[in-house]
């Protein structure tokens, strides 16, 4: 007689075992997989013990937030004093005391407008007047002279609305010149290609503190007797140059990714040059560039540090004033620290808004 | 619809009015743009010459041969301020170079080890590297060199309490200082014996490679290459007199006397530039090893490679031709942002042209010359990436 083997019921689900779920599932998987992995997790614990305690110690426990420079030198710890006591003129540098709620308002304005710029439901052509009147209300404030404000010279313009302005304005201005010279690049009339090339190669060759020395020495000479301008609009100008070539490179990319039949497409219907770029070719590529077009801004924000050297007050050069007062002298960790956190907040910002643009443009062209 | 009709009648005639003819029209536009450019640079140039000779400038490189009368701190060469202008651009030159050079082998490594961290599958590790690129990709490097530079100047400790990470290497408000060989003939030998083999060895690659076409067999180029690194500079040791004489730095009165010492404002400037290009080479490196599907490294498995030649025959190749065109402008790029040690105050080229312009007022030369030795440098290394580029391009069939 023989009994078959029937199961009645299913088998118990067992469990995984506790090693591999939950946070010890984790741990194993993600910090000691191998002995290599292992040795790594606890060779950074351990430089992560040394390191970070004495740092929290400097910059949180010991440190002092709101006292003066002569308290500050008794400390052990860090001195965040020098921020607020040096705050605006850290932000707005030589701007009169009184005026300074206008270089606020405008990068309020600028802020606000960059936000609302984030949401691309909202690019439409009203966007783009937005930014005209929005661009021209920030100047207005800024500089004066009309409505009752009372005018301040360029040249007292610093900190932080200088930085923005010579960013800001420097990539708005470039662009156009920058698309002009990836046309002319890729033109088929040989000598606008060569001056397109000729210009775009020299200028990526050489570092932009050149330029900027070509701006402040060289280029007075190139004006005609009497004609002065001012130093910030010729830093602003060399800025340009310097962008529009980088952004020309970012359009080519861009116009080189646009497949032939599209030109084509476009002859075969008859529309001229100006029409196939402006209807058919240019809405495309320009679509394309956009996530590259924010890294270039990022830069451009990063490069704009560099009129240091030519002694315009930016933000840097405003902090650098104040480490230079005796009264608190020593303090520059703290002191940079703090504008390296206003640049890397900055850009963390647009970095993380280009890649999440590029997720959502991606269209597999 | 005149025009038209027009156009058509003299199309037919096979005559064409030449705004209708393409060639013609780019001919003419090309004029127009090259008479603007033309006159814009007439316009400058003429401009120019009236402020020169108002202000009676001399022109030209004539001041190259006068006496510089300023003293640089740091030099690879001899130099004195009674030296010639030209001398002193050729030390900020050199200064340069050192600093761009050391900086581009640093970086690589470092960028190196901190992209392939990016992708390790260790959490800790991974995260790590992704925080210090995000940190340093994000801060200007200005403000970086200033940081590094303050570091050494206001936290460091002086000579007396200099800190010493390692036995025989003091950091200090003056700057790195550590030991280094005594000079002695048998390290002349030992240089020699390793260009030797070094020559040996790209002659052996080159014979092994026609015999693994002649004859299908191999031969372990690396073992014997590495091998033959060491070894020979170890017989050249030998040879010389084992000489062991270390100049170690010692502190006498307020700084140290023996050893290398490495000036702060390199120090910072060097790790300002491989701190801040070393999160961009990264970057790229994780980039480009995640280019490599994963299928070809299967793919390989299951023809029974080993590890070490699926790495070298199939995911390294592929690897670096996606990694090497961003290197190579990272590498640029920190070729001149070392143009930056003007404001810390490391005598490179720019900072010593800048003060010849400063002393002689011959600015237009002056900037001139910055940015022929910038594009030099840029023109002859995408020159030679271009080259690379198309050794190593992809043939596809």
């Amino acid at each position: 007689m023989t009994e078959a083997y029937v199961q009645e019921k299913p088998a118990e689900v067992l469990k995984p075992p506790v090693t591999s779920v939950g946070i010890i599932g984790w741990v194993r998987s993600n910090l000691f997989s191998s002995w290599f992995n292992s040795f790594m997790t606890l060779l950074v614990i351990y430089l992560l013990w040394i390191i970070v305690p004495p740092l929290i110690r400097w910059a949180f426990i010991d440190s002092l937030w709101l006292s003066t420079g002569a308290e500050c030198q008794q400390s052990d710890g860090a001195c965040w004093s020098i921020i607020p006591a040096n705050i605006r003129f850290i932000i707005f540098g030589f701007y009169p005391y009184d005026q300074q709620w206008r270089p606020l308002v405008a990068m309020v304005l600028l802020i606000g407008l960059l936000f609302y710029s984030r949401d691309r439901n909202h690019w439409k052509k009203s966007l783009l007047y937005a930014w005209l009147i929005g661009l021209v209300v920030m100047g207005l404030l800024m500089k004066g002279g009309l409505f009752g404000l009372s005018a301040v010279e360029t040249t007292k313009w610093g900190g932080l609305p200088l930085t923005l302005t010579l960013s800001v304005f420097g990539l708005t201005a470039a662009y156009p010149l920058g698309i002009a010279f990836a046309l002319g690049r890729r033109s088929k009339m040989p000598a606008i290609k060569m001056i397109s090339i000729l210009y775009i190669e020299l200028i990526r060759g050489v570092p932009l503190i050149s330029l900027l020395f070509m701006s402040s020495v060289v280029f007075p000479l190139f004006l005609p007797e009497g004609v002065t301008i001012n130093k910030i609009i010729r830093a602003q100008v060399a800025i340009i140059l310097f962008t529009a070539a980088y952004i020309a490179e970012v359009v080519r990319g861009g116009l080189q990714a646009i497949p032939r039949g599209q030109y084509e497409a476009a002859d075969s219907i008859g529309l001229s040059y100006y029409l196939t770029m402006r209807l058919v070719i240019l809405p495309q590529a320009l679509k394309i560039v956009i996530p590259p077009s924010v890294q270039q801004l990022i830069s451009a924000f990063k490069d704009t540090s560099l009129v240091v050297i030519i002694a315009l007050f930016d933000v840097l050069r405003t902090t650098q004033t104040v480490l230079s007062d005796p009264k608190w002298m020593g303090f520059s960790p703290e002191a940079y620290i703090f504008v390296a956190l206003i640049y890397f907040l900055c850009c963390f910002f647009m970095s993380n808004y280009s890649r999440r643009l590029e997720r959502e443009l991606e269209t597999g062209l | 619809m005149k025009k038209k009709a027009d156009a058509a009648a003299s199309k037919a005639s096979g005559k064409v009015a030449f705004w209708y003819d393409p060639r013609k029209r780019s001919i003419l536009y090309q004029l127009v743009v090259l008479a603007m450019v033309g006159l814009l640079g007439y316009y400058l140039v003429s401009n120019t010459q009236a402020n020169l000779e108002r202000q009676s400038i001399a022109t030209g490189f004539g001041f190259l041969n006068k006496e510089a009368a300023f003293e640089i701190g740091e030099s690879l060469i001899s130099y004195s301020a009674a030296d010639r202008y030209i001398r002193a651009l050729f030390v900020g030159v050199l200064n340069t170079l050192l600093v761009s050079f050391i900086g581009i082998v640093l970086t690589v490594i470092l960028g190196t080890i901190i992209g392939i961290a990016r992708l390790s599958t260790n959490w800790l590790v991974s995260r790590l590297a992704a925080v210090y690129i995000e940190v340093f990709q994000d801060i200007p490097i200005l403000l970086q060199l200033f940081f590094w530079y303050a570091f050494f100047y206001e936290i460091l400790p002086g000579p007396r309490q200099a800190l010493s990470p390692f036995n025989g290497v003091f950091l200090c408000n003056r700057g790195l200082v550590f030991a280094i060989p005594e000079s002695h003939p048998a390290h002349v030998y030992m240089v020699v014996a390793f260009v030797a083999g070094c020559l040996s060895v790209f002659f052996l690659r080159r014979w092994a490679r026609r015999r693994q076409a002649r004859t299908g067999m191999t031969f372990p180029v690396f073992s014997v290459s590495v091998g033959i690194l060491i070894l020979l500079p170890l017989f050249a040791w030998l040879a010389g007199g084992t000489p062991t004489a270390m100049s170690v730095p010692e502190l006498k009165g307020f700084n140290f006397q023996g050893g290398l010492n490495v000036s702060p404002e390199f120090t910072a400037l060097l790790l300002g530039l491989v701190l801040y290009t070393a999160a961009f080479v990264a970057e790229a490196v994780r980039a480009g090893i995640q280019a490599v599907s994963k299928g070809q490294q299967e793919a390989a498995m299951s023809i029974g490679l080993r590890p070490n030649r699926i790495l070298q025959l199939v995911i390294l190749p592929q690897a670096l031709r996606v990694i090497i065109p961003p290197l190579t402008s990272q590498m640029l790029s920190l070729t001149k942002n070392s143009s930056l040690a003007v404001a810390i105050g490391y005598p490179d080229f720019v900072s010593v042209a800048g003060t010849a312009i400063n002393q002689t007022g011959q600015a237009i030369e002056g900037v001139a010359m910055i940015m022929l030795v910038y594009l030099f440098f840029s023109l002859s290394t995408s020159a030679f990436m271009n080259w690379y580029n198309k050794k190593m391009a992809l043939v596809e069939r």
